[in-house]
Order: structure tokens, then sequence, then C-alpha cells
């Protein structure tokens, strides 16, 4: 299959951003996951719009389905949307809201919005993959660290690290907003039921591209990519 | 004589040797029966753990990947517990899997409430008209139908119950009448284990006896070219379940409906599957009582 070569939509995001929002004196960065999801769709997912249905492409599953603004630009930039649905989220005709629907827009790949099912879908997908032979196909999950409030993740999380499901990286985005914290940290979770975990600044492309690529064999791998607090 | 859950284990078993598209989802219940199967198909046969979410969950991620999820636990653990995990993880995500319940009702009469699911069926009639519900009543109707749902990519329900008739009829997809009145006759619908009961009980009546395995989708093509004013209704899960469809499919038409089935009160009260179906008025005497009363008459 074709493979995503390295691009750089570091350029049109912004505008991207700003016609879905109306918002001109936000950066980018004021989406927690813009920088993951850029990283993911530039560098690493092997998934391009002519791939979006092929059996042998990367899965990017978004969980954390609540302000999808950074998600929608990211797939426009990719070409998996035209631009022009970016100016009408969520109007009557819409086919973005503010919870994505996979069955409403191309490259997504579940809907989203209630916490807590992201996780468990990716378990299923890789093990599905898995139990076809397709043994290339990686399975990205994005979550926030409060949605990890959701018991729902540690039943994945536990079966995961447990069967040693190595296909699969969840990944983080933690801008301190869970209700109670996660005293001892977030990896710790993960870490203890025989995860590998890599916890780096989620604004760094760099080490963001490195921990997302940062797998190792017999073990499902975490990224927490920090940013910073919500306030 | 073989069970309803003994049924589904051998086929199910036979399916996933059969078909590299079937999988099989647990949540600990039935594991060993399993263990088998699960050495010949690893990847095939996975048990979660006692993870009703995870269950559903990887149930609708296998389904993404083009597999046919069969997922299996008490109905009260696979249904009550993982509802959110059925609408979200298989019906927003366009995608179906075969669920398939043991416990139905009060199987688990000796277990108390957190062993029960009457109301499994209406929550399914919840989340819209996509799912097909089948509720046998007898083991050798278990094997046809998991078979049948095994080939197609829909979302589909079967209830396995301890509760049987004596004899099979595994093409009664529609209303199957059992025993027909004279013209004009009032019409009884059993469902599923409700059968044998319903024909006792209306022994020397003049209705029309009519069995279905399968309440949903309802037979009320079948069901409008059956009934006439009278229609009683005869359900193994939540009275009244059914009573919308009914009255849907008879809006245009004259009608009286009383609807049979389990009652909403937790009864806390243990004893056996015959207890509760006393208990509930879902006994052959009790079924006389309130069938008599509705058509105002003894009868024989």
């Amino acid at each position: 299959m074709t493979t995503t070569l390295p691009t750089d939509s570091s350029a049109r995001l912004p505008g991207l951003i700003r016609r879905l929002t109306g918002d001109e004196k936000h950066a980018p960065s004021a989406h927690s996951t813009t920088d993951v999801l850029q990283v993911l769709y530039d560098r690493v997912l092997r998934v391009t719009p002519d791939t979006a249905d092929d059996p042998q492409r990367d899965r990017f599953l978004l969980s954390k389905g609540h302000g999808p603004a950074a998600y929608y630009a990211v797939l426009a930039a990719h070409g998996f949307i035209p631009d022009a649905w970016l100016d009408d989220l969520a109007g009557p005709a819409s086919r973005l809201g503010h919870h994505p629907d996979r069955l409403l827009v191309p490259g997504v790949e579940i809907g989203s919005g209630s916490l807590g099912h992201g996780l468990g879908l990716a378990v299923g997908t890789a093990l599905g993959l898995r139990a076809q032979g397709l043994l290339n196909p990686r399975v990205y999950v994005l979550l926030g660290d409060a949605e990890l409030d959701e018991g729902s993740n540690h039943e994945a999380i536990a079966y995961a690290g447990a069967t040693g499901l190595d296909s699969l990286t969840a990944i983080v985005v933690d801008n301190s907003s869970a209700s109670h914290g996660w005293a001892g940290g977030i990896a710790s979770r993960f870490t203890v039921n025989g995860w590998t975990a890599d916890t780096v600044d989620g604004r760094n492309h760099e080490a963001l591209y490195a921990a997302l690529t940062g797998h190792r064999p017999r073990h499902p791998h975490l990224v927490v990519a920090r940013t910073e607090s919500k306030g | 004589m073989t069970d309803m859950r003994t049924a589904f284990i051998d086929t199910a078993n036979a399916l996933l040797d059969e078909n590299p598209r079937t999988a099989l989802v647990l949540a600990d219940i039935s594991v060993a029966q399993f263990a088998s199967a699960s050495h010949r198909h690893p990847d095939r046969v996975l048990n979660v753990g006692i993870r009703e979410q995870l269950m559903i969950g990887v149930a609708g991620g296998l389904a993404l990947t083009g597999l046919r999820p069969i997922a299996h636990s008490y109905a009260t653990f696979l249904v009550d517990r993982a509802y959110e995990q059925i609408k979200l993880d298989l019906d927003h995500q366009g995608v179906g899997a075969v669920l398939v319940s043991i416990g139905a009702s009060y199987d688990g009469s000796a277990e108390g409430r957190t062993h029960q699911s009457p109301g499994d069926v209406a929550l399914f009639d919840s989340l819209g008209d996509g799912w097909t519900v089948r509720v046998p009543g007898h083991p050798d109707e278990v094997a046809p139908l998991l078979r049948n749902a095994a080939t197609s990519d829909d979302p589909i329900y079967l209830r396995l119950s301890e509760q049987r008739n004596a004899e099979a009829y595994p093409d009664a997809t529609g209303l199957r009448v059992i025993r027909r009145g004279l013209t004009n006759a009032p019409l009884v619908v059993a469902v599923g284990p409700m059968l044998d009961p319903t024909v006792a009980a209306t022994e020397g009546m003049d209705v029309t006896v009519a069995y279905t395995h399968t309440p949903r989708p309802l037979d009320t093509p079948g069901l409008r070219a059956l009934a006439n004013t009278d229609v009683v209704l005869v359900e193994p899960y939540l009275a009244g379940t059914s009573s919308a469809l009914v009255s849907r499919a008879l809006a245009d038409v004259p009608h009286r409906l009383l609807a049979l089935g389990v009652g909403q009160t937790d009864l806390r009260r243990y004893g056996d599957p015959a207890d509760h179906a006393r208990w509930h008025g879902l006994d052959a005497d009790g079924l006389r009582r309130s069938i008599s009363g509705f058509l105002g008459s003894v009868g024989g």
C-alpha cells in the first residue's frame, strides 16, 4: 500500500482551525491535541485518503471526542475532507459535529464523545487485525487525562497489558483536567499492567515523534503528552 | 437432553472451526466450555475477564475489522451492565454483533435480583429498530438461529432460557399458528418458552394460539392477519414489552390488548423458577385466570 510521506501541515493548520472556530485570537496551541495530531498525521500514521478503507492501514481512534477542531483541521490538511466542511461546524447540514461520527466523516475510525469508549474499541480493533493475520497495521487511540476517570478504560488497560497487545499505542493528552488528579502519575496506571510508557512534552514534535514510534515488542505502548493546564 | 446453553456452546464451537470470520468474546462465563476452541483458535476465542464493558467494546472493534463477533454472558451483565457500550460501541459505530445471553428473567431465581434481567428486550427496543431479538422456546431452535446470525452482519440478540417447551418450531420467525380457534376467535401470542404454559392455560377456550421465537422484528403482517378484536400477549420478559408494537400494528382497527409477562417489581424472593412463574402469574393457572378474566368467560 501507499504509505504517508512525511508532510508538514503547520502552515495550513492555523487557518483551518480558525475556519472551524471563528476564533482569531487563539493560536492552534489553544487546542491540547493539535501537536499530537499533527505529528501523527504528518509523520507516523500510514493512512491517506486513498487508503482510508484499506485493511492494511494504521488506525487512529479519537476516544476523547470533545473539542475535535484540531482533528477536523488535520483531516482537512491531509485531504480526508474538503476545507469547506470546516465553515459550518455543527450546522444543520454539516457532517462535522461537536463530536465526530465515523459514518459522516471520511477518515474517522470511530464515532466518539461519551468518554471511555475508544480504548475498548481500540483493543478490539487490534485483536481483530491480529486474528486476520494483518500484522503490519498499528492502532493508535487518543484519550484525555480526565477521560481516564471512566472505569471502562481500566478494564481495557488491564486486559491489553496482561495479554501483551503490542500493536496498540494509547496516547493520553494530559492537561491536568482530571478533577481529582492522578496521584503517582498517569503512566504508572499502565506500566503496572505491563505497558511500556513514555512521558513527553506534548508541544515538542521531536519528543512526540520519538515516543509515538517508541513501542517495544510484546507490550502495548503508552505516550503521555503533557500540555499546559487547562486553567 | 440438551439444554439451550449447551446447544449454543456446541454450535459456537462448530462455527469457530468452520468460519474464520467468527470470533467469540467472553467475560469469564462459559470459558471452560470453550477451552479446547481457544487452543485451536487463540486469536478468535477471547476471554477478557470479568469486564463486560470491555467485552462489548472488543466486540465492536472486532466488527470494525470485518469479523463477526459473538459476545456471551448472563443477560444482566451482557445487556443491562453494558447498555451504553451496546448503544455506542456497536450501534453508533454502524456495526453489529451476536449477543447471546443466559439467565433469562427469573432463571436465576435462587441467585436473586442481581442475576435477573427481565427488562433486557425492552432495552433493545430503546435502541431503535435495528436489533433482531430471538427468544427460542426449545433447545433445537438455538442452532439454526445462531447459524443464521453468524452469517449476517446485523445486530442480533439471542436470549437463551432454562424454561422450554416440549416441541421445537425452528421456522417460527413469524407468527405460527399452534391452535386455531373459530371465526373471530381471540388471538393469543406466546413468545419463546411461554408457549407450553399458554397452551395449557387456554385448553378448552375458543382462542387462536400463535407462537414466535422472534419478537423483533415482530411479525406485524401475521398479527394483522390473525387478530380480531381481542389480543393477548404472553411474553417471558417484562410485561407490556411488545404492547406498543401491537398497538401500532392494529392502530386502525378496534381492538383490546392484554399484555402478560414478568412484573416490574423486584419481588425480593428466591425459590425456583416455577415459584417465580406463579408469582408473576405466568404459570398455566395464573395465565388462565388473567386470560379468562380479560375475555369475560371462564371457557371450558
